[in-house]
C-alpha cells in the first residue's frame, strides 16, 4: 500500500518528537533560559535593593565590566583562581597516576574493588568532606590558610583524575611495554616513551574534570581559607547574596564562562591533536 | 621488585588520604567531649542530641521528599532523552543535557537565582529547589541509559519492528526491561545527587525551606561540634546503603557511569 510507508514515517516522527520534547522543553526553560538572562542581566543596572532596576531608568550598558576591568583586585583574583585550579590539578595527577597504574596492575577480579574503594569516600557529603580537613588542621593550626584550600579541593576532587586516568591505562596493549623492554628500553624509558604518551587523552580528560570545578568553587575557600584566599566563586556567591549587586554577579559568571569555556576548548582540542598524531 | 614496592606504597598513601580524614570524622562522633581535638571516652550522646534537634529533623525531611521527587522526575526525563540522544543522535540535545553536569555548579546556582527572582518573581522554596535538582540531574540519568543502550544489539530493536510490534510495544517488551537496571542506577544516581547537593541548593532554597546539607553548612560555619561529626557518620551509612542497594540492582550501569 502506498500510504503505509509515509504512515510509518509519519508515526516515527511523531515518537522521536515525544521523546525528545520533554526532556528539551525542561532544559531549555531550566538551563538555557536563565543562562540567556543571565548574560543580559550583566548590561544592566543594579536596583536599589537587589536584583536588577527596571530597564526604563537603568538601560543597558557596560559599567559592570568597566569595573571589573578598572579595579585590579578582579584581575588578581581571577589570575589566583587559574593558579589554585592549576596546582589542584598538578597535585591530583601526581597522586592518581601511582594509584591508577597499581589498579590496573592488579588481577582483574581485584580492579573493581579497587576502584569501588576510589569512589566511596567521593560518595560521602561534599560538606562531610572538607569538615573532615576543619577537625585535622583545627589542632595543626593549618586551617583558614592557603594549604588547608589546596588540601581541601585536592580531597574534593581527587577521583575525578583517577577514574578518567584508570579507564585510560586499562586499555593499554602490555605487548607494547615488552616490546619496548625486548628492543632494550629501560624502566623510565618504557614509562616516559610508551606509558605516558598513550594515557595523555586520560590525563587531559582528568584535568579538566578537575580544573573547571576548582575553577568555580566558593565552599572550600570560604570555610578552609582565610580572608585571603578568596576565589572567583566567592566573588560571584558575595554579589549575589551579601553585595546584592547582580549585574556584576552576572558579568563575573560570565567572566567565569569565558574561562571554563578556553579550558574545555584548550583540554578538547589538545585531545583532538593527540588523535591524529 | 624494587619499583612494585614504590607503586603499591604510592598507592596506599593515597587510599590512605581518602580514608583517613573520614575515619577521624566517624571516630570523633563517639567522642565524648566537646572539641575535636583529642580522644577522651566512648559515648553515643551526639547521636541522641541529633534526634532532639528540630531544626535538622526537619532539614533531613525536607531533604528526603526534595529526592524523592526530583530524582522521579529526573529519572523520567533523563531516560527520554537517553533514548533520544541514542536513538536519533540530535544535533541540539547533548548541548542542553551535557552542559549542567559539566559547568561548575554555582553557574547554575546564580542563573536559576536570577531567573527565579528577577524573571518569574517567585518566592524561593520548594518549587525553585526542585526545579533546580531535576535539571542537573537529567544529564546524569541520560549519560547512564545512552550508554546502556550502546552496549546493546540493534537488531533486537530490528527484529521486533520486523515480527509488527509498534513503537509503543517494542519500548515496553523490548527496550524498557533491557534498560530497567540503567534506570534504577539513574535514579539512585540523581537520589545521592539532590540529597548531598549543597552549591545549588544555596542559591535557590531562599530563606523559607532548609535541607540537610544546607544545615550542616551553617553549623560548620559557626563551630566544629561533635553533633555535626554524627550527622556526617549516619548520612555516610545512609550512602554507602545506597551504593550497596546500586550495586546489587544494577552492577554493570553503576560501573559503566563510574
Amino acid at each position: 500500500m502506498p500510504g503505509s510507508s509515509s504512515n510509518t514515517e509519519r508515526a516515527g516522527r511523531l515518537t522521536r518528537w515525544l521523546v525528545t520534547a520533554p526532556p528539551a522543553a525542561f532544559l531549555v526553560v531550566f538551563f538555557l533560559l536563565p543562562a540567556l538572562i543571565m548574560a543580559a542581566a550583566s548590561f544592566r543596572e543594579p536596583g536599589e535593593f537587589g536584583g536588577l532596576a527596571p530597564l526604563a531608568a537603568g538601560g543597558m550598558n557596560l559599567d559592570a565590566y568597566r569595573f571589573i576591568v578598572d579595579d585590579p583586585i578582579y584581575a588578581w583574583i581571577l589570575a589566583k583562581s587559574f593558579a589554585v585550579a592549576g596546582l589542584t590539578t598538578l597535585i591530583c595527577l601526581l597522586l592518581a597516576y601511582p594509584l591508577a597504574m597499581r589498579i590496573v596492575r592488579s588481577p582483574r577480579r581485584r580492579r573493581d574493588l579497587l576502584v569501588l574503594l576510589v569512589i566511596l569516600p567521593f560518595a560521602s557529603n561534599f560538606l562531610i568532606r572538607i569538615y573532615a580537613w576543619m577537625i585535622i588542621l583545627g589542632p595543626l593550626g593549618l586551617l583558614y590558610s592557603p594549604v588547608a584550600v589546596l588540601a581541601g579541593m585536592v580531597y574534593v576532587h581527587l577521583p575525578f583524575m583517577i577514574l578518567p586516568l584508570y579507564t585510560n591505562l586499562e586499555k593499554h596493549d602490555p605487548a607494547l611495554l615488552e616490546a619496548a623492554q625486548d628492543l632494550g628500553a629501560g624502566r623510565w624509558a618504557r614509562f616516559w616513551r610508551v606509558t605516558w604518551p598513550l594515557s595523555l587523552p586520560g590525563v587531559l580528560s582528568g584535568s579538566a574534570l578537575v580544573f573547571i570545578p576548582v575553577l568555580g568553587m566558593f565552599a572550600v575557600p570560604e570555610l578552609l581559607g582565610g580572608t585571603g584566599d578568596l576565589l572567583i566563586g566567592n566573588l560571584i556567591k558575595e554579589q549575589f547574596l551579601d553585595n546584592r549587586d547582580w549585574p556584576l554577579g552576572a558579568a563575573l559568571s560570565l567572566v567565569l564562562t569565558a574561562a571554563v569555556l578556553a579550558v574545555a576548548g584548550l583540554s578538547a582540542a589538545l585531545t583532538r591533536n593527540r588523535g591524529q598524531a | 621488585m624494587r619499583r612494585g614496592f614504590w607503586l603499591w606504597a604510592a598507592a596506599l598513601a593515597t587510599y590512605a588520604f581518602l580514608y583517613v580524614p573520614l575515619a577521624v570524622v566517624v571516630l570523633f562522633s563517639f567522642n565524648d567531649s566537646e572539641l575535636n581535638a583529642s580522644w577522651v571516652g566512648f559515648t553515643t550522646r551526639w547521636y541522641g542530641k541529633l534526634l532532639g534537634d528540630a531544626d535538622l529533623l526537619q532539614a533531613a525531611a525536607n531533604s528526603l521528599l526534595i529526592a524523592i521527587v526530583s530524582s522521579t522526575i529526573a529519572t523520567i526525563l533523563g531516560t527520554m532523552a537517553g533514548i533520544a540522544l541514542h536513538r536519533w543522535r540530535p544535533r541540539f540535545l547533548p548541548f542542553l543535557v551535557l552542559t549542567p553536569v559539566a559547568m561548575p555548579e554555582i553557574l547554575l546556582g546564580v542563573s536559576l537565582l536570577l531567573f527565579f527572582r528577577q524573571v518569574l518573581d517567585l518566592t524561593l522554596g520548594l518549587f525553585s529547589i526542585l526545579a533546580a535538582h531535576i535539571t542537573f540531574s537529567i544529564g546524569f540519568v541520560a549519560i547512564i541509559i545512552r550508554a546502556r543502550l550502546a552496549g546493546m544489539d540493534e537488531s533486537i530493536f530490528e527484529a521486533a519492528r520486523d515480527l509488527g510490534a509498534t513503537p509503543w510495544r517494542t519500548f515496553v517488551r523490548v527496550t524498557f526491561p533491557l534498560i530497567l537496571p540503567g534506570i534504577v542506577a539513574g535514579f539512585l544516581m540523581s537520589f545521592t545527587l539532590s540529597i548531598d547537593d549543597f552549591v545549588i541548593t544555596f542559591f535557590v532554597a531562599g530563606v523559607g525551606v532548609t535541607t540537610l546539607p544546607l544545615q550542616i553548612y551553617s553549623m560548620i560555619k559557626v563551630a566544629v561540634t561533635p553533633e555535626v561529626n554524627a550527622i556526617s557518620t549516619l548520612l555516610m551509612a545512609l550512602t554507602l546503603t545506597l551504593i550497596a542497594l546500586a550495586s546489587r540492582f544494577a552492577p554493570d550501569a553503576l560501573r559503566k557511569s563510574a
